[in-house]
């Protein structure tokens, strides 16, 4: 199975290629869920918008020949799972967490609805950008061919750092998340600033959907997430809310869930399902050594009703 | 997440007057309690019939097929109360958790982790007498997923780590376990298309209750849930669970032992879940394998919500969306719709059963959230 030439070197240069690859909807899942907790509410819900993002850029990228146009109608249809998220919570004594749960049920279920006539056809896939041009291992080449929306998303980490500590909204949106009265006091307007921040949240989601139907692994079924989507949204939670450090555990994430196939790739088949729950259990461990039942997480918005 | 708890115990106490004083007064939070979740049903049930409409299928039919495949025969009754028993077990794993103001959604994780367990019981005990060999099983299933669950529970209490994630993730971790025993380790050569564990054998299935096709395992969720009811609500443990899901730091300043209560309510939720998990294995499919995580965890979670976390409403909820997933066949076949539309109305009752709870002590007029 391994290339005579590199052997096991397959192995860490699959890793580093599934950190590119694998790591896109963790990192876009992650700066959604990132924006809408600073607001001071969580969606469970984005394992939900996963995967309807993931349909409905297949389908459109399907009907219309244009991927980027499916990329754009999963960013929507997010929003939209974003809007529904956020309208039910704001009615008064509905609880975030049971609303995200149900939430997840209902895009799967609709996605898995309305994908059944996708599953058989193939869509136009987004292209990429070949940066391994210099090199001749395939290998190589396989694990740098990079997808713009990757790039997307590590540019969109630092803007968002900075626009949370600079800008007006980013200003309102902490102002929202770390004490809803002094928003209010302000004039502002707290379920509204919270119905936009868990509106662009799930438009992050649905385009990390898209990447999974469009890019990688590129087709539409049912089993093309399991558990990514809540994978990310506790990733969040050991970034301490800081979109830049969201991006650090993506690309750890997408690393450890492209262990199993790298394993595989070498001939290694043995544990491919406990490889393949690397990124879980990783998640499970982080959290388990991050977190402490004395004090509450540095950084973590007041508001949240998941870190009381 | 407690906000929602302290709702569900204490709305009874808190509830505004009803204007007729006198039975509405008495019974009015009995009342919302059946009125306002079946309102929530009946909304989404028409959401759902507008939903299949834009597909050019006709409503009328649709409820017609589903009353009919749910209850309208003998044959759908068995199939429905067949599913309804492994949903009031994994409903459990959710409610039980609810009274200390947890949300664990992990009974999925506990069913496989309850099913693969009783299956290595049965297969270490093959040729002993079968009443044995089902003690066992069901002994092992409830333990293989009281722990998972408690693992949660432990997380929670000593880690300070989100059991509603934790739980989560746990369930992927089961699954991965699972297909890895049974791939490997626990694999009978002779599965070949679909990696199963060898048989636990006929003689040690657990059977049906006799004159129907029901099998035993609905009993086991029936007193399961009643024994619950009775935890919960008439004993001093229960009584000291809802204090401590009302207000921990009062358990605290009176002395309740809450890591204690968190553990053991959290190993009797996932050992109901495991329950279901043995259930599965020794009254349906009579191994384990992949089949096993058919979804029951998650529908439990949308049962114990609709039921509002109460173990005796779960038994009624549990019948109702038994029977919508029993009628999903015939939906299939005389609607043509996919296999995903119970998925569908499933997730639809969830999310009116949610809004609903804005509802209560308000019927009438919804205020904005101050």
């Amino acid at each position: 199975m391994a290339d005579g030439s590199i052997g096991l070197w397959t192995v860490p240069l699959a890793v580093l290629g599934g950190a590119i690859r694998v790591s896109t909807p963790f990192l876009f899942v992650s700066l959604g869920e990132c924006i809408t907790e600073r607001s001071g509410r969580i969606n469970l819900g984005l394992e939900g918008t996963l995967v309807m993002g993931a349909m409905s850029a297949y389908g459109i990228s399907y009907l219309t020949g244009s991927p980027w146009l499916g990329v754009l109608a999963a960013g929507i249809t997010g929003a939209l799972l974003g809007a529904l998220h956020a309208g039910i919570c704001s009615l008064p004594r509905v609880n975030d967490v049971a609303v995200g749960i149900a939430l997840m049920l209902f895009g799967t279920g609709l996605a898995f609805y309305l994908g059944k006539p996708l599953i058989e056809p193939t869509a136009p896939r987004l292209p990429a950008i070949d940066f391994g041009w210099w090199s001749d291992i395939p290998q190589v080449r396989a694990a740098l061919r990079i997808n713009v929306l990757f790039l997307i998303g590590v540019a969109l980490a630092p803007i968002l750092y900075w626009a949370f500590r600079t800008t007006r909204w980013g200003l309102l949106i902490r102002t929202a998340g770390e004490s809803a009265d002094a928003a209010r006091a302000m004039g502002h307007s707290v379920l509204l600033i919270r119905l936009r921040a868990t509106m662009v949240g799930g438009f992050l989601a649905g385009i990390g959907g898209s990447f999974l139907s469009l890019f990688y692994p590129g087709s539409w079924n049912e089993g093309l997430s399991s558990g990514q989507g809540i994978t990310a949204v506790a990733l969040v939670i050991f970034a301490r809310w800081d979109p830049l450090l969201c991006l650090w555990a993506s690309l750890a994430f997408g690393g450890a869930a492209a262990l199993g196939p790298a394993l595989q790739s070498v001939g290694v088949t043995s544990g491919y399902h406990l490889f393949n729950a690397a990124p879980y259990i990783l998640t499970l461990a982080i959290m388990i050594i991050t977190c402490s039942p004395k004090r509450t997480l540095t950084g973590a918005p007041a508001e949240l009703s998941i870190t009381r | 997440m407690t906000a929602e708890a302290a709702d569900s115990t204490d709305a009874v106490g808190t509830v505004a007057p009803a204007a007729d004083p006198g039975f509405l007064q008495r019974h009015g939070g009995t009342i919302e309690y059946v009125l306002i979740p079946g309102a929530a049903l009946v909304g989404a049930l028409a959401v759902f019939g507008i939903f299949v409409a834009m597909f050019g299928k006709n409503p009328l039919d649709l409820y017609f097929y589903m009353y009919y495949g749910a209850f309208g025969t003998w044959f759908s009754w068995q199939n429905t109360l067949t599913r309804a028993a492994p949903l009031i077990l994994t409903a459990l794993c959710t409610a039980l958790p609810a009274q200390l103001g947890m949300v664990i959604i992990g009974g999925e994780g506990a069913l496989l982790i309850g099913a693969l367990s009783a299956t290595s019981a049965a297969l270490a005990l093959q040729g002993l007498p079968p009443f044995v060999v089902q003690v066992a099983m069901v002994c092992a299933g409830v333990i293989g997923g009281g722990l998972w669950i408690m693992l949660s529970g432990g997380l929670r209490q000593y880690r300070g780590v989100n059991e509603t994630i934790s739980s989560l993730l746990l369930v992927y971790i089961a699954l991965a376990i699972l297909n890895h025993l049974v791939e490997g380790l626990m694999r009978d050569p002779a599965s070949l298309n679909k990696p199963s564990t060898r048989e636990i054998g006929a003689a040690n299935m657990i059977g049906s209750i006799p004159g129907t096709d029901v099998h035993w395992g609905l009993v086991f969720g029936l007193i399961a849930a009643i024994a619950a009811y009775i935890l919960i609500y008439h004993t001093v443990f229960g009584f000291a669970a809802r204090v401590a899901g009302g207000n921990i730091r009062a358990a605290k300043i009176v002395g309740l032992g809450v890591s204690k209560l968190i553990l053991t309510v959290c190993f009797l939720a996932g050992g109901a879940a495991g329950l279901a998990g043995m259930v599965e294995v020794a009254a349906v499919q009579g191994r384990t394998n992949a089949n096993l995580a058919a979804g029951y965890g998650f529908t439990g979670i949308l049962v114990a919500f609709l039921a509002r976390q109460n173990p005796l409403a779960i038994i009624p909820v549990a019948i109702l969306l038994g029977g919508i997933s029993a009628s999903g066949g015939l939906l299939q076949r005389r609607l043509g719709l996919p296999d995903a539309s119970v998925l569908v109305l499933q997730g639809i009752i969830f999310v009116f059963v949610l809004a609903s709870d804005a509802l209560y002590g308000r019927i009438g007029f919804l205020k904005g959230k101050s």
